[in-house]
């Protein structure tokens, strides 16, 4: 049996300084409902990916809230945690209820609220995907973590800072026309080579900024996949788990979860890293992005950052790559794994704001943590 | 977080404040942080405490610049991942001479004040590294 999606939607990114969580979770539901034509009472189920509501914003028990806010009571709702995958884990869990047979239109959303408490309290609630006794406590963050990673990986395969600001560079200029961006403007490496150390050798450009946002899909069995006149398929579906906390990790310039993960849904979609036409991958931090390249094969080890010297990673290239400007662009951590199915929907429809042309098989790629999670999905067209 | 009581410390005292590692006798791997069931043999395995000396070399690291909050008054500071002689990894603040820290470099353990919860709250203690000459 095959799963297609048939409608996507997602808010604008950014400070919704006057909307709240279930605000931008209705919005973002009813976006994707449009989209699909459909009528909410169609939906048997719901899977809400959420990092960290309870500390945001102090609230739990988010599928509750979510179809109460919907007005879709009494259909089942579950909310789907990991860390910054957990849209993703949201997506495969609505694609495995309909595989089972149990469902044949599921909706799979995500939804963060960041912006409720002082930045402070964020960065502290981000690092809740780390490993709170032993990386939490001596002073480590986010980005020193995924600082900690590039340092490595600068050093064992001589990326220089300059190559590294590519990244966000090539990102901003994707998100340029992305109606959906936190930020609409293009930046230079100089720019980011000016930007202030967060942690070294990272500097605030190569960051995904803190993001309020929503993005909802509509999934449904084949069977009903007929009554749709431009069904998205799921080709292939792949999560991994890895250590926790980066010190138990062998390697700190690869990471494992992104292969496996990668590898299975590449083994079902039945296509090779060459055949993927649009790629969304998690690029938290600049040096994410050329880890991702690697780990999903579409470059050689440590040579990553050809594709960008190269400009293969732009539009027009062998494979574009965060066509929407990607995780720099807004980064709402619970809903960021189905923003960007969302991405490659459009992209596979013909129908986004950077279109790569004729783009017939998408992947997404969404890290949770500094890659002790990781799930990787493959879409294409009829 | 302001909100930590007190048994979270106690509970901790042998890893956070003497470097208690374990070690599976079946295997041989060494794990820091200390854990009850070893990864690679499950129940089959025999976890038992394992003193570590804290000795070993930067494999990667970062100079923090802008910190969480209670880490404000020790910017900038440089966080490791260290691996230890016995085998095994471990994160930590390696203070001294920061401009001097490099990939490789050699450092042993010390005891230091790791930040304050607040005005009023508990002080954390815990092991930080400096750079062997």
């Amino acid at each position: 049996m095959r799963v297609a999606i048939v409608g996507a939607g997602c808010t604008k990114l950014g400070e919704h300084w006057m909307k709240s969580l279930r605000d931008l979770s209705t919005e973002a539901g009813a976006l994707a409902l449009k989209d699909a034509g459909i009528d909410g009472k169609k939906i048997q189920s719901l899977y809400i990916g959420n990092m960290s509501a309870g500390r945001f914003i102090g609230q739990e028990h988010l599928g509750a809230l979510a179809v109460d806010q919907a007005g879709l009571n009494p259909i089942p709702a579950t909310r789907c945690e990991s860390a910054c995958a957990s849209g993703a884990l949201a997506f495969r869990k609505a694609y495995l209820s309909i595989l089972s047979g149990e469902y044949d239109i599921v909706m799979a959303g995500g939804a963060e609220k960041m912006t409720d408490i002082k930045g402070s309290g964020a960065i502290a609630t981000l690092m809740g995907a780390g490993d709170q006794e032993w990386e939490s406590s001596v002073g480590l963050t986010f980005v020193g973590l995924y600082a900690i990673m590039a340092k490595a990986y600068m050093e064992k395969y001589k990326l220089t800072r300059k190559e590294l600001s590519l990244v966000p560079v090539k990102n901003h200029k994707h998100g340029l026309n992305n109606p959906y961006a936190q930020f609409n403007y293009e930046i230079t490496t100089d720019d980011v080579l000016r930007s202030p150390i967060i942690a070294d050798p990272l500097r605030l450009l190569d960051c995904s900024p803190i993001t309020d946002g929503a993005a909802a899909v509509v999934l449904v069995s084949e069977r009903i996949a007929k009554k749709f006149k431009n069904p998205i398929w799921i080709l292939g579906s792949g999560q991994a788990s890895d250590t926790l906390a980066l010190h138990n990790r062998k390697s700190l310039t690869e990471i494992p979860a992104t292969k496996i993960a990668a590898r299975k849904a590449y083994e079902q979609a039945k296509v090779k890293p060459k055949d993927i036409d649009i790629a969304e991958v998690h690029d938290c931090f600049s040096i994410a992005e050329i880890l991702a390249y690697e780990d999903l094969g579409f470059s050689e080890r440590g040579k990553g950052k050809e594709l960008l010297l190269k400009k293969d990673a732009m539009i027009g290239g062998r494979i574009p790559v965060n066509t929407d400007g990607g995780l720099k662009m807004g980064h709402p951590v619970g809903a960021t794994g189905i923003k960007q199915i969302v991405e490659v929907v459009k992209q596979l429809r013909g129908e986004a704001s950077n279109q790569v042309r004729n783009a017939r098989v998408g992947l997404t790629h969404n890290i949770g943590g500094s890659g002790a999670s990781c799930l990787v999905h493959i879409l294409g067209r009829e | 977080m302001p909100y930590k009581s007190v048994p979270l410390f106690w509970r901790l005292k042998k890893p956070k404040y003497n470097l208690t590692g374990t070690k599976c006798t079946k295997c041989e791997n060494v794990y820091f942080p200390p854990r009850n069931l070893c990864p690679a043999c499950r129940r089959s395995g025999d976890i038992q405490e394992l003193q570590l000396s804290g000795k070993g070399k930067i494999l990667s690291y970062t100079i923090i610049r802008t910190p969480p909050e209670g880490f404000e008054h020790y910017v900038p500071y440089a966080v490791a991942i260290i691996r230890l002689d016995e085998g095994t990894n471990i994160t930590g603040q390696v203070v001294g001479d920061i401009e001097k820290i490099r990939t490789g470099k050699r450092v042993r353990p010390v005891f230091r004040k790791m930040h304050e919860d607040g005005n009023d709250g508990l002080i954390h203690y815990g092991l930080k590294f400096e750079l062997v000459d």
